[in-house]
């Protein structure tokens, strides 16, 4: 399998965990009344966590193999 | 000082400098030194998928909706992560067949089909136009609002204003002015628009700068940063509900979802975005860049879009100013002027950037993919005989920028006031969506046929219009409003927004559903009903296969054609100077030198046009103007096949090639050691040969010798010649002997000796073999003594063969046992299911080097050539083969000059073959 194979299929992979992050049930379990730093648990999460997939996903295609 | 002299006039030094932006990137790109080669500004143009939309209208959805906004960005985010294996694959296709739009690209893929593309080319100008609409209203509100300053005053209501006073139609004619200047200056081949890019990287910087700014002050320096905001928000009682939002406020899980797929699918098919994603696209590998650079700058236009809310919220009291406009009353309320004149900038950029790239790609198919084709077949109008075709394209293109703009201005009078600006951008999103399952489909299944196609984009955009654009004119007023509660004619089932009684969903997910349900199953149930056509088969083939062959189009095309006249074909379209060109080029790319040399007119030739004139007036009409000026062979769908099969056979063939020489290779090795053994038997066979005329000679000298005695001297006396004959006839015997063995062993060796195998006591068989030799034994004066015990298991052998070991075993013993007290041991004993018998004699031994090559043919121990043998040498080889035949073992133990002991064992006969037996 060559590089672009394997990064086809990371990325594929990522957009599936995102997929999975930004759905029930995972979003609900950020449904909480509490804050974190003065912000609201779900905005907290929401962004966090698309910011860390977009590292990954510039860590997958910026990768040398 | 923002008094409406200042806002217009900064608006139009902005439009000015954008527009020299423009002019410069074209110069240099004319000289070959291209600005917009960068996977940088390649990612800042994808970020025209940030509109109005995103600038004002996410903090009015965020207003009310918490974090409703952001599956739009959400979205699109997760696409890009399949843009590495989707839209590469769009990339390699839309280059190598030259393709324009998106109408080109679906109609392309389905048989270059005129219709197909008309098709598509409808359903996103009427799509689109709502969003068209969205712009205009938030330039124009921006500038009203921003008008009024000091004072903060909601626009009147839209078509108050007489028509020629009404700032979104001016706002609508400047902008269809500015796009005409932009993106219609010149007829290009392959259909760039650098100047156009440039402009659009540069705006989404400015929108992006505009935005931030604005959050950080809202964030920053109103509030004392984001946890102060929420805080505070938190302490509201009309706003801490939205603080957990998703649960009654924000719609359900399902409307988010249908909203991320929604936005999915626009990212690829707004034709805006394809345009810059596909169309302006320099160099695949931006796209590397842009997968997560694009993602990046979403995320960052949108973190300040909450506090914005929530601080307009607090700031303005409910109900009296528009959430869609909180970006630019707060700074007004606050009093930062030049801040609010930034974010009336950065809005406009937002604004300006849609409508320019929206309107270029959407006039791009209404002249390739409606007007032209429409035109080309009209024979009355002649076109075919006009020697320059390239000032009509302008013209037409031009037409469509003003009629397209001035739709959305007409949208925006009817119906832009029922909704808020998301609203009315999700009712453009859900039509482009129509086109994802002919356009995603037909590059990853061959199976889909123009029908099918053409079927699904026709239910899909039928349900669309139902579902979504009549209660929008119904809501506005123009249609009556009882559709909506009892359904047309009373008919509650067909309710447009809860058709077939389908309930509690909001408006686009309830469309997305019904229209995805019409349009996918449409396409893929017609798909399979029919069978494609050739051309179908062909383009399937080209887009779906489009890595795996390349350069394929030329190989499906057979006729007679003519170079000068394909040259005045493309000068019609080009002019001439770019027909000129495009034919250097081509010549030069073989090495001819045109016009000096005439220019082969076949197929890659003919494609090569075809692709040509396709890159500026589409795929379909290209296909028209071709068929028009050569004589062509219509291939039939057999002959298409046949082609297709050879290209995919020879990609099989490849492939197994790779599988066979790696075949070969071990294959190569194993002949190698196969050789190696071969010249050691052939070796073997030499030495076979030599021994067994050596042997035979041994005899027939003698024979001879005594015979010649016989013959030639009478005088030989009685008792002489019977003495002669007697060893005439010993050595005879001998000869017999040794014949009779050479052929046994060839016999053995071969597999054709017969084997009668039967129930054997090799106690019985001991005791006979060795009585038998009795008399040997006497003549020789050995003493023999035989270990038999009492009872031993059978086993499965052949008689005669068995004695033959034996008597072989013996007879060696016998020769080479003590001359003076020659004592030999025959021994039987079995033990762990095998019998095995030992035959020990008191001779000189087996020298060690020796004990493995004894059971070789002719390999005596010592040498044969000096000494006289001792037998013919073949007695061990063939007991050998007789022993391993039974599955048994043969071997000798010795140490030199205390005898030796020759042994052998065979596997006991198993119960069930005892039965047999």
């Amino acid at each position: 399998m060559g590089e672009f194979e394997t990064k086809g299929q990371r990325l594929i992979a990522l957009c599936l965990l995102g997929f999975l992050l930004f759905n029930y049930p995972v979003l609900a379990l950020f449904h909480l009344p509490s804050a974190v730093l003065g912000i609201p648990v779900l905005y907290a999460w929401i962004f966090c966590a698309w910011a860390v997939l977009i590292a990954l996903m510039a860590w997958v295609v910026e990768k040398r193999e | 000082m923002l008094q409406g002299w200042v806002i217009v006039v900064t608006s139009f030094a902005y439009l000015g400098l954008l527009f020299a932006i423009a002019y410069y990137a074209d110069k240099r790109a004319d000289a070959g030194r291209s600005v917009i080669a960068s996977p940088y500004i390649y990612s800042l143009s994808l970020a025209v998928y940030a509109t109005a939309w995103t600038f004002y209208g996410s903090v009015g959805r965020a207003a009310s909706d918490g974090v409703g906004f952001l599956p739009i960005y959400i979205g699109p985010t997760l696409m890009i992560a399949l843009w590495w294996v989707v839209m590469r694959k769009i990339l390699r296709i839309s280059k190598e067949n030259r393709i324009t739009s998106l109408a080109d690209f679906i109609a392309s893929r389905y048989g270059k089909s005129a219709l197909i593309g008309g098709a598509v080319t409808v359903i996103a100008v009427v799509g689109i136009v709502p969003y068209i609409s969205l712009q205009l209203k938030a330039v124009s509100n921006g500038f009203l609002i921003l008008m009024q300053y000091p004072e903060i005053v909601m626009p009147a209501k839209v078509g108050a204003a007489p028509l020629m006073q009404d700032t979104a139609l001016w706002v609508a004619l400047i902008l269809a002015l500015f796009t005409i200047a932009f993106g219609t200056r010149h007829l290009d081949a392959a259909e760039h628009h650098e100047g156009m890019v440039a402009a659009i990287a540069f705006e989404s910087l400015v929108k992006l700068l505009a935005f931030l700014a604005v959050g950080v002050y809202v964030t920053f320096v109103i509030y004392d940063g984001f946890g102060d905001v929420f805080a505070r928000a938190a302490a509201d009682r009309n706003l801490a509900p939205m603080l957990t939002p998703l649960e009654g406020v924000a719609g359900s899980y399902s409307s988010w979802v249908w909203l991320t797929i929604l936005s999915m699918l626009a990212i690829m098919f707004l034709p805006r975005q394809f345009q810059v994603t596909v169309i302006e696209n320099k160099d695949e590998r931006h796209l590397n860049k842009a997968i997560w650079l694009f993602p990046l700058y979403m995320l960052a236009i949108n973190v300040f879009v909450l506090p914005i809310a929530f601080g307009g919220r607090l700031h303005f009291p409910t109900g009296i100013v528009d959430a869609d406009t909180y970006v630019l009353t707060i700074p007004m309320a606050e009093k930062q002027e030049l801040l609010a004149l930034l974010v009336f900038i950065g809005g406009l950029s937002a604004a300006t950037g849609m409508v320019i790239v929206e309107t270029i790609a959407l006039s791009t198919m209404v002249c390739n993919d409606l007007v032209m084709p429409v035109l080309l077949r009209m024979r009355s109008l002649r076109l075919n005989e006009r020697r320059d075709l390239t000032g009509l394209l302008l013209g037409i293109r031009r037409g469509a920028i003003v009629l397209i703009l001035l739709l959305g201005y007409l949208y925006f009078r009817l119906a832009g006031e029922a909704y808020a600006l998301v609203s009315i951008g999700l009712i453009s999103f859900a039509a482009v969506a129509q086109f994802a399952p002919a356009a995603l489909g037909g590059i990853f299944w061959k199976g889909g046929t123009r029908r099918g196609a053409l079927t699904g984009l026709i239910g899909g955009f039928v349900v669309w219009s139902y579902t979504l654009l009549l209660p929008a004119l119904a809501r506005s007023g123009w249609l009556p409003i009882g559709i909506l509660e009892h359904g047309p004619w009373g008919i509650e089932l067909l309710r447009p927004l809860e058709l077939f009684g389908l309930k509690g969903l909001d408006q686009i997910t309830h469309a997305m559903i019904w229209s995805m349900v019409a349009n996918v199953g449409a396409y893929v149930a017609v798909s399979l009903s029919g069978s494609p056509s050739a051309e179908e088969t062909r383009q399937a083939s080209l887009f779906v296969d489009v890595f795996r062959r390349t350069g394929g189009g030329a190989r499906f095309w057979r006729g007679t054609a003519s170079a000068p006249e394909l040259h005045s074909l493309l000068a019609r379209f080009l002019g001439s100077q770019g027909a000129d060109e495009a034919f250097r080029n081509y010549a030069q790319a073989r090495g001819l030198r045109w016009p000096q040399e005439a220019m082969p007119a076949d197929a890659e030739f003919v494609h090569f046009v075809e692709t040509q004139l396709a890159g500026a007036i589409g795929a379909a009409s290209a296909r028209i103007m071709v068929a028009s000026v050569v004589q062509e062979e219509a291939l039939t769908l057999e002959e298409v096949r046949k082609i297709l099969d050879e290209a995919s056979q020879v990609i099989v063939y490849s492939h197994q090639l790779e599988q066979k020489s790696r075949e070969l290779e071990a294959a190569t090795a194993e002949l190698r050691a196969a050789n190696e053994r071969l010249k050691e038997l052939d070796r073997l066979k030499d030495d076979f040969l030599s021994t067994v005329t050596h042997e035979l000679r041994t005899p027939l000298t003698s024979i001879r010798a005594f015979t010649e005695i016989l013959s030639q001297d009478p005088e030989v006396d009685f008792a002489q010649r019977r003495k002669f004959l007697g060893i005439v006839v010993k050595e005879t015997e001998r000869l017999t002997r040794l014949i009779n063995q050479v052929l046994d062993l060839a016999k053995v060796e071969s597999g054709r000796a017969e084997w009668h195998e039967t129930r054997v006591d090799l106690r019985e068989l001991i005791s006979d073999t060795v009585t038998g030799m009795e008399q040997v034994f006497q003549e020789k004066g050995i003493q023999v003594t035989t270990r038999i015990p009492g009872r031993v298991s059978p086993v499965l052998a052949d008689l005669d063969r068995m004695i033959q070991v034996l008597l072989n075993l013996l007879s060696n013993a016998v020769k080479f046992c003590d001359p003076q007290a020659g004592r030999i041991e025959v021994a039987l004993s079995e033990r762990e299911g095998w019998v095995r018998v030992d035959v020990r004699d008191n001779g000189p031994g087996v020298q060690p080097q020796d004990q493995q090559i004894i059971f070789d043919k002719f390999r005596q121990a010592g040498d044969t050539l000096t000494e006289k043998p001792h037998g013919t040498g073949l007695g061990l080889p063939i007991s050998r083969h007789i022993v391993e035949r039974h599955g048994g073992q043969i071997w000798v133990e010795s140490r030199a000059g205390a005898g030796a002991c020759f042994s052998f064992k065979l596997p006991v006969m198993k119960l069930a073959e005892a039965v047999d037996a």
